[in-house]
């Protein structure tokens, strides 16, 4: 397989993901229709699906909305063309949910109501940190939003044979329309049984590849890496770090500073955050993450057998050859170890798992539509418009900021078509570290943290993370980057979290050590007492 | 104080009284406390932050502030620190440790150990290991240690706002 963009595959097959991939839109679809007969409209209801989730169901729905294609496509093919360094991303991955339990989960629950804003803003002046904490959430789902439009690109090249530039687009279009159509017409609770439903689909194709993997290699994991390093070109080197970050210390401390964004960015994502409040409790909320973590965790372990795997079978020139930047590894996989392009089993197997990614992307950006349309409504639009609002009409702010941020999130997906998945990722995740990690730990657990420190902390971490991207050579300076032809590029390293973490965090220090106001010692001990204890969470 | 919908920590509708914790999975305590007294209320074992200050007028702000100063509170925060605390530094610093490792020392992290299986695999699943085994413990510690009291308390601070509320309309 040479060339670089080759439809891989007769006929057959497209027709028959394209078909499985309608039957998953149709269930959702159905899923949405009823989820919406049921609805009172209520913001209860749109943002939180009434609350009413089982722990397990809300873990289901939480690992729906994690495991992105960004995991799915993004890592395994970055293991698939540099072996080791992929795997990182796996395992910054999962232990970012050890932050998540210990530190913000039940408090979160506790605490808050829709959004990450309410945390801050029970302790502070209200406006302000609504506006600031709105505006950084808004951010971080565009960002995550754009990674999986470039996801659904991707994959659609792959299926439709990429040479059709306006195949590409107008599914990118399609996967935004739909998702505004779920959102806004099933909020919550539609928007949690697509996350299950996708969940599920998406741990049973992990697993069906895996083991096909594995017998293919009879069971041999030693076998499966020999081959792999072996068929790389990069020998032993391809099982050990240093493939893609091992250069010059410009790459190092890039790994270091994407090491740092991803453990530190899960607990600050709006649609991560927004699930916790679809349980009834804080301990329900405690229980969907250890789910949750059993979920993720066996996925990214099975990530790392298909990246491997991909590298073994398919082989990193193919991978390479079909997407530049690995994402459509998987897939290629599949169609391996069904038995190949002209078998049968390759075809079917080659559509479940394009279908399933589909699905992915679909489910995830559902998910994060709804939580910026609450960032939206509830915090901005109730901030910067004084009038007092009825919460039906917050909804209907909520359902055409849905449209709203489908349209940008539609555009930018278009424009950032060529980079990895799992990398966009990265810059997410770098933004919400940096933004609104340490926000939500000062108002959760620093006693003297004040209204300015609040808003220092915000836009000292979203500014100069935002700027740093804009600065960095992703955007512009080099072949790969966005705008190849420009150069402003003044800031080495591809991911910012090194410095915009660190930076969020002193930001909310100095505003809090140089404000006049005394910190409210009454709205400390309540939040802290709510926070511990749950006494009048909703 | 501003009081909007969401912060309002007790429920409103009169009658809502037997249910102060709407937990469906309340049941799957081991411990069978929190069972009902008969009445539609559960039972609470121990009501410490009760008492304490009976009979003085306070704003519901300021109970916030005694549930705060409160023994079985205190106990309830310093148990969740106590784990959290060293946890945390222990899950950073190896992940932190695992990353600058892998980036400045790859010979060593190449080194194999049985047949391709390197250390950089083995401390690789060895993060995913910890993490599991982080999840478990914490999730027994805090079902253990602090669910119980913790209700206690929030049953407890729940009662307190109420009574003042109930006072001031």
């Amino acid at each position: 397989m040479t060339g670089n963009h080759q439809t891989l595959v007769p006929g057959g097959h497209q027709t028959l993901a394209l078909l499985l991939f309608s039957a998953f839109v149709a269930v959702t679809l159905a899923i949405t229709t009823w989820a919406s007969r049921k609805r009172r409209g209520s913001a209860e209801e749109f943002y939180a699906g009434g609350r009413l989730f089982s722990p397990m169901e809300n873990g289901f729905a939480i690992a729906g909305d994690y495991m992105s294609a960004a995991s799915f496509l993004g890592i395994s093919g970055l293991i698939a063309l540099f072996g080791y360094d992929g795997l990182l991303y796996s395992v910054g991955f999962l232990v970012a949910w050890l932050v998540v339990l210990f530190l913000v989960a039940e408090l979160v629950r506790n605490c808050g109501r829709f959004t990450l804003a309410d945390v801050v803003a029970a302790r502070m002046r209200e406006r302000p940190v609504r506006i600031a904490a709105g505006t950084s959430s808004v951010t971080v789902s565009v960002l995550y939003l754009v990674a999986q439009m470039v996801g659904a690109g991707s994959l659609v090249a792959l299926l439709l044979g990429g040479t059709s530039e306006a195949a590409q687009a107008w599914t990118v279009i399609g996967v935004g329309a739909l998702m505004v159509l779920y959102v806004s017409l099933g909020g919550m609770r539609a928007t949690t049984w697509i996350q299950i439903v996708k969940a599920v689909l998406l741990m049973g194709g992990a697993i069906a590849l895996t083991v096909l993997v594995l017998v293919r290699f009879q069971g041999d994991f030693d076998q499966l890496l020999r081959t792999a390093a072996e068929r790389s070109g990069h020998g032993d080197a391809f099982l050990a770090p240093g493939l893609k970050y091992g250069g010059d210390w410009t790459a190092r401390f890039d790994f270091i500073s994407l090491g740092l964004a991803l453990v530190l960015g899960t607990a600050g994502l709006p649609h991560i955050l927004s699930r916790f409040y679809t349980v009834p409790t804080a301990r329900a909320a405690r229980r969907s993450v250890v789910w949750s973590i059993g979920l993720i965790g066996g996925f990214y372990v099975m990530t790392i057998v298909l990246g491997f795997g991909a590298a073994a079978i398919v082989g990193p020139d193919a991978v390479r050859g079909s997407n530049a930047a690995g994402n459509t590894a998987v897939p290629l996989l599949a169609l391996e170890v069904g038995g190949g392009a002209a078998s049968t089993g390759g075809t079917v197997l080659f559509a479940i798992v394009a279908a399933i990614a589909f699905a992915t992307i679909l489910a995830v950006v559902a998910g994060i539509t709804l939580a910026s349309s609450a960032s939206v409504a509830h915090d901005l639009y109730a901030s910067l418009r004084r009038r007092r609002t009825k919460p039906r009409s917050e909804v209907s702010v909520a359902r055409v900021a849905a449209v709203g941020i489908g349209v940008v999130a539609i555009a930018l997906g278009l424009l950032a078509r060529d980079l990895n998945v799992a990398f966009l990722v990265g810059l997410a995740f770098a933004v919400a570290a940096s933004a609104n990690l340490p926000v939500l730990l000062y108002s959760l657990f620093w006693r003297s943290f004040t209204t300015r420190g609040a808003v220092w902390a915000v836009y000292g971490g979203l500014v100069p993370a935002v700027v740093l991207v804009v600065l960095s050579p992703v955007v512009s300076g080099s072949p790969e980057s966005l705008f190849p032809a420009a150069d402003f590029q003044y800031f080495p390293l591809q991911n910012p979290g090194l410095v915009s973490i660190p930076l969020g965090f002193l930001a909310g220090w100095l505003g809090t050590v140089t404000s006049a106001e005394t910190p409210d010692e009454a709205k400390h001990a309540e939040t802290e007492v709510r926070s511990l204890t749950g006494a009048g969470a909703v | 104080m501003e009081n909007h919908a969401g912060r309002d920590p007790a429920p409103v509708d009169a009658g809502a009284r037997q249910v102060p914790f709407d937990d469906p999975w309340y049941d799957a305590f081991a411990s069978g406390w929190g069972e009902l007294d008969g009445t539609g209320a559960p039972a609470p074992l121990a009501p410490p932050a009760r008492g304490e200050h009976e009979g003085r007028t306070a704003r519901p702000a300021d109970i916030y502030l005694e549930v705060q100063r409160s023994a079985a509170f205190q106990e309830v925060r310093g148990r969740y620190r106590r784990f959290v605390v060293p946890a945390v530094a222990i899950f950073f610093t190896w992940y932190v440790g695992y990353v600058v490792t892998a980036t400045t020392a790859p010979g060593f992290m190449a080194r194999p150990l049985a047949g391709s299986v390197n250390v950089a695999m083995i401390a690789g699943l060895g993060q995913f290991l910890t993490t599991f085994l982080f999840t478990w413990a914490y999730a027994r510690h805090a079902r253990l240690r602090r669910d119980r009291a913790a209700l206690d308390l929030r049953w407890d601070t729940q009662e307190l706002t109420r009574s003042v509320r109930g006072g001031e309309r």
